[in-house]
């Protein structure tokens, strides 16, 4: 999987999941205070995305760590090539 | 004590949206029941009908922040609240005071979000992959916490969960907050959903309708040829206020409550009973302060079962004697069990209102042990001033509930 294929899907995942706009998902946008999610939308964002990307996002200090898009795509791209 | 008045109404029923269209739906003798053929295979079932709340798009109406908690029956509730207060035109200032409250009851909470819980969880017995919004979907006092949420109200939150009183408890509960002033506001009902795991409550115990070829015919309170409850879904709200603030917002008034009643059987978890039915009868009627002369309708309960039908029929012969008016609604709904009581008294309030009785639908040939005077075949005209609205409830709960007619002369 390409990091752009990674973003696409993420962006796909969070879109669907969150009934948002694909395009406002910019890499810059905060998911709590642009995107309005909470400590609830946390939880299912990352149910979502283990569902989704066919693995485990059980490190809570760097999900906890993720403020931007960016950071979510960055964490992604780690774990996969980690589970490589 | 403060007087207490209804001043809002909201309903989803298996008609849809709105009190209008159940208002609408029952005054042109409509039925919504329907065979279930989604049920077919379900081993050992043998009542597939239901009166299932028809489909709503509730994406477009509520926001994805607020759904996220809701199952079916709290997402119905939260429609018939907001419709509710619209009618009783209460502002946002007014339902955040502190003292506006809610009281919404339910079987249990949403039984098709227990079912998809439990669907994932046992093959493999993991809770990997469970959203965090699953647990307030089936918390028993999810109507009522989603309602507050979604209407940001500050002051009361309780849930009356006994199965078929679940709302008349509520409108019974919110009645005595507010006379004994503890609260100004109190929206008061219930919701239940279509399930097959509630049919199969009834139908385990050979009291749910099993004719399956002409859903259009049953349930038929106290008919001769009944055979059974038929379930529904649904919720409703009555915005109930004492009279003092009704007046100071000078809000429409649709009716007073002037009596409740609520007693248990404690002879037989499912079995009705006669004798406690009409204890608490006569209970609302000394609550009320009027005697049995003064009651000019009564929408029962009758379920449609054999049992019940009679038990009710008896007691109401026994408080009123054979010449008081009284039909039931479920011919048109079916059960809808936490909704049944409000989404009735919303339907005796409109009696009220209309000056007219509604009839039994699918009675036509009435059971001699029903011995009272049955509304039957068609909407007919009458002076109504005062009318008496029975549930009853597996697990012997029994209520009894008194609704007068407002005049806007009334002191």
């Amino acid at each position: 999987m390409t990091d752009e294929q990674i973003k696409e899907q993420v962006i796909k995942v969070l879109s669907e999941e969150f009934e948002l706009d694909p395009n406002e998902l910019k890499p810059e946008v905060k998911l709590y205070e642009d995107l309005g999610l909470d400590s609830l939308d946390a939880v299912d964002m990352v149910v979502a995305l283990e569902k989704n990307f066919g693995m485990k996002m059980t490190d809570e200090e760097a999900l906890r760590a993720v403020r931007t898009l960016e950071d979510l795509f960055n964490l992604i791209k780690k774990l996969k090539n980690n589970n490589k | 004590m403060n007087r207490v008045v209804i001043t809002g109404m909201g309903a989803i029923s298996p008609f849809g949206m709105g009190v209008e269209t159940l208002c609408s739906s029952i005054w042109q003798g409509k039925s919504a029941v329907k065979f279930m053929k989604e049920w077919q295979h379900i081993k050992g079932l043998q009542s597939l009908l239901a009166a299932p709340v028809p489909y709503i798009d509730e994406k477009k109406l509520i926001k994805r922040a607020l759904r996220r908690t809701m199952g079916p029956m709290a997402i119905w509730s939260v429609l018939a609240a907001r419709e509710a207060i619209k009618d009783a035109n209460l502002t946002s200032k007014e339902l955040s005071s502190g003292y506006t409250g809610v009281i919404l009851g339910s079987t249990t909470g949403s039984p098709s979000i227990h079912e998809a819980f439990y669907r994932e969880f046992l093959p493999e017995e993991t809770i990997e992959g469970v959203k965090s919004g699953v647990f307030f979907k089936i918390m028993g006092h999810s109507c009522a916490a989603n309602v507050c949420l979604d209407l940001k109200i500050k002051g009361h939150q309780w849930a009356t969960t006994s199965a078929c009183t679940s709302s008349s408890q509520a409108i019974g509960l919110g009645f005595i907050i507010l006379k004994m002033g503890l609260q100004e506001i109190m929206l008061c009902g219930g919701a239940d959903e279509v399930h097959p795991t509630v049919t199969m409550v009834f139908d385990v115990l050979k009291a749910a309708s099993r004719k399956n070829d002409s859903p259009n015919t049953t349930p038929s309170p106290f008919d001769k040829n009944r055979d059974g409850v038929v379930c529904g879904g649904g919720a409703g709200i009555l915005v109930l206020e004492t009279l003092e603030s009704a007046r100071k917002r000078k809000a429409k008034i649709y009716a007073e409550i002037i009596g409740f009643s609520l007693n248990c059987d404690s002879q037989h978890i499912a079995n009705p009973d006669s004798h406690q039915m009409a204890t608490v009868m006569e209970n609302a009627l000394r609550d009320a302060n009027i005697n049995t002369k003064d009651i000019d309708h009564i929408n029962a309960h009758a379920t449609g079962t054999t049992k019940g039908d009679i038990a009710e029929s008896q007691a109401i012969k026994k408080i009123f004697g054979k010449n008081t008016p009284t039909s039931s609604i479920k011919g048109h709904i079916g059960h809808s069990l936490g909704a049944a009581g409000v989404l009735e008294s919303i339907v005796a309030v409109e009696c009220l209102r209309r000056q007219q009785l509604v009839p039994t639908l699918n009675l036509e040939d009435p059971d001699p042990e029903c011995d009272i005077l049955l509304v039957q075949e068609e909407v007919v005209p009458q002076k109504l001033d005062i009318v008496l609205k029975n549930n009853f409830a597996l697990g012997g709960v029994n209520t009894s509930l008194i609704f007068r007619r407002w005049n806007n002369n009334d002191r």
